[in-house]
């Protein structure tokens, strides 16, 4: 049996009592190497877990900012293995943090899915995201991700009923992703309060963890969020911030907004507006 | 065993997973979850009520222009010294194709679910125009999306929307073209789920989608079976129908699904060849995947990433296809081929110059493939082609392909 870096690390925050921060870039972008600087960087600078985008041609959960950064990494055929090769070299840098891969089925469908399973186990993810498979179609690959000691995190939104957030309840594992708004990803003003009513409405099921992502830009978010779950998750600020760096600041200025959205700095409060 | 109603709808596949087989499914953000099955309850509910099919029926005569006729196309005929010819005429229902029955039947559907803003999105323009035609009708706020580079192709049938009070939005994203902008209806379904009905224009999509479209659709097929078992007292021989997502085609084919003697033909558009790999010939070169939340057959490169796609005709242009198409082709009840770009110019011009006819672009790649296969036939044979809309949006495109500026 491997480790679950998930469970340890939601241990970890909820012994040190303070907001978990998850992080998410689109592998690739804007080219391989940085991803391999990043993911360090954001962990060092406070990000507790990190999400890796698979890329994808028809985005169609994600707003413009991720559309963005995935279609960028499209046309530079950033694939499904190098995906997954980034995991196997990232796990030995940071090998405590989880690791969690992000992304559409039909990558995924193409590669195989057990095939998928199997090589992420062996290169070290700890968890999948599938954003466009439901509860009603994950089975087939859930059941070979459980195989391999992979986390299938599931994702519930203000719209899922009870019968579906039961249903996520008995099967998930890791955590939970809360979609706090009916939207695509991308960074709003505030956080949707209806985030809070699904909290109540999930915790009630479950002694899992819960994340809550979309639309959380900054540290005020992060804390809010946080008064009731485990953790806020962040993509679009942070790829935002990624689009807009020139290459060779870009390490130091994704980092900057990370520490400050993990409460460890004010420094860099002009760069997340 | 519910009695089949005047247009046609009746239960059957897909089953209650929404799947043809392995084809099909709810491959969607879990947002979006609870609107499919408020739909496809709300569906359901309507598909049985008196009153909900009365209305279509009222609608598709006094508005659509139902029945449309099945013309038997002599001339044409003649031409091929082969199969006798007809053309169940969808070009000349209101609006000008076949996309009507279907904007009709959802929007009625989203108005007995109490949803007042529709969104649509458009390849060619036609959904597009039907969506709006018919939100003007029944006083629904009406938003369509449509890729940028199709908005160039067709800028006539944008203006049409505008005039009839739709908004038409731009898409900037990916390959500017139906998926992108099938994409972007989705986001802002995802975004306003509660308020908002998406009136999806084709077969494809997640369930109920590509049920719901081809019940509406299958008053096609529905009137052409009946139409020509009364000129000819008997069935046709083949059934040619062109295939983009493929709404025309399945509505055409499903009421002769149970007459086996019937050969169905699916023709999708080969651009500019197979070879070319600028086509959009998705069951005669793709593979099976999942997008726009089905699975089905797509035009996807070796990492599973979608393909940008090339027709002729805007229509067409779609690196998917209907979920029920796909399961037909598996189980050897259709078959799909397809026609090249100047191949379909030829078959559009065609039947202009011999039945005074000027056929959208989509269907004449049907009407090619039609030909081509009646003049390799014994004179008692007939073929069935549904003519499943009108040229005036393509004359730019057809001139253009003749070096002609307008």
């Amino acid at each position: 049996m491997s480790r679950d870096r998930i469970k340890e690390t939601f241990d970890a925050i909820a012994q040190q009592g303070r907001p978990g921060l998850i992080v998410f870039i689109t592998a690739g972008h804007p080219d391989r190497e940085a991803t391999l600087e990043l993911v360090p960087a954001l962990v060092e600078a406070g990000a507790d877990a990190v999400e890796i985008g698979i890329p994808f041609s028809d985005p169609l959960a994600e707003g413009p900012v991720i559309q963005e950064s995935s279609f960028l990494a499209v046309q530079q055929q950033v694939s499904l293995q190098e995906c997954l090769g980034m995991v196997a070299q990232l796990r030995d840098i940071v090998p405590d943090t989880p690791l969690i891969l992000m992304g559409y089925y039909n990558p995924i469908y193409n590669y195989g899915l057990s095939r998928f399973a199997h090589e992420a186990q062996q290169a070290g993810v700890d968890a999948l995201i599938p954003v466009d498979l439901p509860h009603a179609e994950v089975r087939p690959l859930a059941r070979e991700c459980a195989d391999h000691s992979v986390h299938i995190i599931y994702l519930l939104a203000p719209t899922s009923t009870d019968e579906s957030i039961e249903a996520v309840c008995t099967d998930a594992g890791g955590f939970i992703y809360l979609v706090s708004l009916t939207g695509v990803t991308g960074a709003r003003e505030q956080v949707s309060e209806r985030g809070f009513d699904l909290l109540d409405r999930v915790r009630a099921h479950t002694d899992l963890p819960l994340a809550v992502g979309f639309g959380i830009s900054n540290r005020q978010h992060v804390e809010r969020v946080c008064e009731q779950a485990e953790a806020a998750i962040v993509g679009s600020a942070l790829v935002r911030v990624m689009l807009e760096s020139p290459r060779d600041e870009l390490v130091e200025r994704a980092s900057r907004l990370v520490s400050e959205l993990a409460g460890k700095s004010i420094a860099a409060v002009g760069e997340s507006a | 065993m519910v009695a089949e109603t005047p247009t046609g709808l009746r239960p059957g596949f897909p089953d209650e997973r929404g799947r043809f087989e392995e084809f099909g499914g709810q491959f969607v953000p879990e947002t979006l979850m609870a609107a499919l099955q408020e739909l496809e309850s709300a569906y359901l509910e309507a598909r049985e009520s008196q009153e909900f099919q009365d209305g279509l029926v009222h609608l598709l005569r006094t508005y659509a222009g139902r029945p449309t006729p099945l013309y038997f196309a002599e001339n044409l005929t003649r031409h091929c010294g082969g199969a006798k010819i007809y053309l169940k005429r969808e070009d000349l229902a209101h609006t000008g194709a076949h996309k009507i029955n279907n904007a009709l039947g959802q929007a009625l559907l989203a108005q007995h679910m109490g949803k007042k803003r529709i969104i649509a999105e458009t390849g060619a323009g036609q959904h597009g125009v039907a969506s709006a035609t018919v939100c003007a009708m029944l006083g629904l706020e009406c938003i369509v999306y449509m890729g940028a580079e199709d908005i160039q192709r067709q800028a006539l049938n944008v203006f049409r929307m505008r005039l009839l009070g739709s908004e038409v939005i731009p898409v900037e994203s990916g390959t500017r073209t139906l998926k992108d902008a099938i994409n972007e209806a989705i986001r802002d379904w995802v975004t306003n789920v509660e308020t908002t009905h998406y009136l999806i224009g084709s077969a494809v999509g997640p369930h109920p989608y590509p049920m719901l479209v081809r019940d509406f659709q299958r008053v096609i097929g529905v009137e052409a079976r009946q139409q020509i078992l009364e000129a000819e007292s008997r069935l046709p021989d083949y059934v040619v129908a062109c295939v983009g997502g493929g709404s025309n085609a399945i509505g055409t084919f499903h009421p002769f699904i149970g007459d086996t003697g019937v050969s169905l033909v699916g023709v999708e558009a080969g651009g500019e060849g197979l070879d070319s790999e600028r086509h959009s010939a998705t069951l005669t070169a793709g593979r099976p995947g999942v997008l726009h939340g089905a699975m089905t057959y797509l035009l996807q490169d070796d990492q599973g990433q979608i393909h940008e796609t090339h027709s002729i005709s805007a229509g067409l242009d779609y690196p998917g296809v209907g979920p029920e198409h796909s399961y037909l082709k598996d189980v050897g009840r259709a078959q799909y081929l397809e026609v090249t770009d100047s191949q379909a110019l030829e078959g559009f011009h065609l039947l202009c110059r011999t039945e005074g006819i000027i056929p959208a672009l989509e269907p004449s790649h049907a009407v090619f493939h039609a030909v081509r296969l009646a003049s390799q036939l014994s004179p008692d044979k007939t073929v069935l082609v549904c003519l499943s809309g009108r040229g005036d949006k393509d004359i730019d495109i057809v001139a253009g392909a003749g070096g002609i500026e307008l």
